[in-house]
Order: C-alpha cells, then structure tokens, then sequence
C-alpha cells in the first residue's frame, strides 16, 4: 500500500472513531433535555403556590415596600451577578454567552457607580473569572447539568446573606441573575433578572390581568401573621428564583450540546466522505501506476 | 359546603400527593390545626412534623414536611413544602443517624435538625 493512501485510511478511521464519540454524547444530551424539562415542569406548581402565598401575604401585609428584601437602596454601590455557565465544554457557545451577558451587565452596572461582585456557577464560569484574577463571591461547581434543590437553596441562602448585610461590610445592595432560558429545543436565549430587590407584587399582580382572571384573594386567616407569613416566604421565594434559573439553565445546556454534538457528528460525515474520496483517487493512482510500471516492463523485456 | 376536601401536597422538586380526604392535620409555629370541609380560608406556616391526611375510607397517610406553609380555600388544601416526603421515601435508618448525628451537638444542638429527623422516623415508623 502507498503511503499517500495509508495516511488517508488512518484519518478517516479516526475521524470515525471521534462521530461515534460526537453521536453518544448527542444521544445522551438529549435523552437529558427530556429529564431537565420534566425538572423543570415539575418544579412549576409549588412557584405558582408560592407566588399566590406571597401576593396573598403582601396584599394583607402592613406596608410590603418598607420590608427588608423590597426596598431599594437610595445609593446602591455593590451588586451581585449570579452567572450561571456549565461545568463541561463541549456545549458550543452556551457557557461563553453567559459570560458575554454576564459581562455586559457587569459594565452597565460599573457605569452607573457600582462595584460589581460575582456569584459564579459551574466550572467554565470559574474558570473565566479565576484567569482574569477577578475575586468572585462565590463558587458553586459540579451541578450545572443536574442542579437540585438543595444547591439551589444553599446558593439562596449565601445570596440573601450579602443582601442583608449593609454595603459598607461587604454586603451588596442589588442581586441579579444571567441565566438561559429554555423556550423549546431549538431556541434559548440568555437573560438577566433582577431577584433582589423582590418586585414579585407588581409582577403577579401584571400577571393576573394578563390571564384575565383577576380573582381577589380569599380572606385569609394567616397564622400566625401576614408580616410573619411574608418573612417565612419571601426567603423561599427567592430560593425558588434561583432553582428555576438554574434548571432552566441546565436544560439549555443540554440542549447547546444536543446541538454542537449534531453539528460535530454532520462535520465528521462530511470528512469521511471527503476523504474516502481522497483514498479511491489515491487507488486509482497507485494501480494506474503499477500497471504501467508492469507493462513499461514488459516492453523493455520484449524489445 | 359538601364533598370532601381536595388535597395537593408540593415539593419544590415535584408534587408528592394530591387527591381527596375527610381531614388534614398540621403542625404551625403557634399548635396543630385540624382541617375539615368547610374551613374558612387560612395560610399557615408549618414547622417540621408530620402532616396527617385522613382519607375518606379512614385511612391515614403521613407525609413529613420541612419547612413551608399551607394554604385553605373553598375545601382546596395546598400544602407547599420545601421538601417533603412519603413514608415509602424514607430511609429511616439515614434519619436515625441523623438524630443521633444532631443531638450529638450537646453544646449548640441543631434543633431543627433534630425535628426534622423526628419527624421522619415518626411518618416512616407509623
């Protein structure tokens, strides 16, 4: 065998072995979008309990704007960034458009004065930060593609802590959250939500009109009060903000590498073609050479 | 006011149980609360312990709840828990450990660790 065609056989052999690599890992990025979306949908009643138990509570609640987690600092100088990136590549563009939205974010909110402390979830966002030496809040790595609701609490949790503690002894004044949300398969898109401070009364509120079914809340008995109520749920609901953000996330991360693997494995489709090609001319050349090799022999035998 | 009361049980992460029962017995901050058909609309926290549902045919079901609230409304009983579980869930070996685990703590004992593993052991045991 010539060596030009032996080198072509070699490729196309490793090219084949990495399409069945790039096609297990689609297959499997798939059967886990099904799993993260059934997370995803049934994570949804206990947010639309909660946002009823909430609205419920703030409507019979004294004064909601004057609690802690509503009120907006007149002067706000630090704010949080909770980016949520994946733990593996391999997912296209997915972790480095939240970044770019994470950054952007970041710049907006430097012009408007305030210094800007990131929250960092999953490896790649790690990593981006911890490369540029940039002190991050906090690092949570090893979920992005199975989060649940334990992380998503402890996340809460160390969130609410800065965002309770006065700015001038490291807490912050603002909290917010680039994630991607997961519209379907084939679309999804990075956004940034505000958590802190809550605006969750007008938004329900918005919400019940939009349905058309704006019922007045039952008249409620609360034990053992509105105020008491509302403090028990305000914390659970941003605990909830931040599940939901990060089982979004991680379907769409399912879904960026359900994606990229398809485009691999069509990559590598194409090259075997290309080169199989590559390998018949080389053939073709190498016996079109030895026949004429055998008949010039010949000749020179006879003559 | 008929018809038996209509109950959901929700987990952050799913729902647990959901249908129909004669009563339902849970444990706020100020006492337990018994709910029949009929109640007037009530939103209540709940602290950890179990929380009994009577079904209709008299049986009961124990569901341990970890830190949430429930809701009452037109015989509609919403329990919203952070995490909770059925008795067939339970692992009540895991929960002992626990116990002992956080009564060990003789100087700060984590209390709510300790009430959240009674009542397991409690649902798992009944």
């Amino acid at each position: 065998m010539g060596a030009q065609l032996r080198v072509y056989r070699r490729r196309i052999r490793s090219v084949q072995a990495t399409k069945k690599i790039t096609k297990a890992m689609e297959l499997i990025a798939s059967a886990r979008i099904v799993r993260a979306q059934n997370h995803l949908n049934a994570s949804l009643p206990y947010l639309t309990q909660l946002v009823d138990a909430v609205s419920a509570a703030a409507s019979h609640a004294s004064d909601v704007s004057k609690h802690p987690l509503t009120a907006r600092s007149v002067d706000p100088v630090r704010a949080a960034i909770l980016v949520i990136t994946a733990d593996r590549g391999l997912a296209g563009a997915y972790s480095s458009n939240s970044i770019k939205e994470a950054e952007a974010l970041t710049r907006n909110l430097s012009e408007k004065g305030m210094k800007v402390v990131p929250y960092v979830v999953g490896r790649k966002g790690v990593a981006f930060y911890r490369f540029r030496n940039r002190p991050m809040g906090g690092e949570y790595v090893g979920f992005s593609d199975q989060p649940t609701y334990a992380h998503a609490k402890e996340i809460g949790e160390e969130l609410l802590k800065a965002f309770m503690t006065p700015s001038n002894e490291g807490g912050v004044d603002e909290i917010h959250v680039v994630y991607t949300n997961f519209t379907n398969m084939a679309v999804q898109q990075t956004r940034v939500r505000r958590i802190l401070p809550l605006e969750v009364v007008d938004e329900v509120v918005e919400k019940n009109v939009e349905g058309g079914n704006a019922q007045p809340f039952p008249l409620y008995e609360f034990e053992p009060s509105a105020e008491d109520v509302l403090d028990a749920l305000l914390p659970r609901y941003i605990d909830q903000m931040v599940y939901l953000s990060l089982l979004n996330s991680a379907a769409s991360e399912h879904a960026a590498r359900r994606r990229a693997m398809k485009s691999a494995t069509d990559n590598a489709e194409d090259l075997v073609l290309a080169l199989t090609r590559a390998a018949n001319a080389a053939r073709q050349a190498e016996i079109t050479q030895e026949i004429s090799e055998i008949v010039g022999g010949a000749d020179a035998l006879t003559a | 006011m008929s018809g038996p009361l209509e109950v959901a049980v929700v987990s952050a992460e799913r729902s647990i149980w959901s249908g129909s029962a004669k009563s339902v017995v849970a444990k706020t901050p100020e006492g337990d609360v018994g709910i029949l058909r009929g109640h007037e609309p009530m939103l209540a926290l709940l602290v950890e312990a179990p929380l009994r549902i009577e079904l209709e045919d008299g049986s009961k079901i124990l569901v341990a709840v970890h830190g949430g609230f429930f809701s009452v409304d037109s015989d509609k009983v919403n329990v919203i828990a952070e995490s909770a579980e059925l008795a067939q869930d339970i692992d009540i070996d895991r929960a002992k450990a626990a116990l002992t685990r956080a009564q060990a703590l003789i100087e700060t004992p984590d209390l709510s660790a300790v009430r959240r593993a009674e009542a397991r052991i409690q649902v798992a045991s009944a």
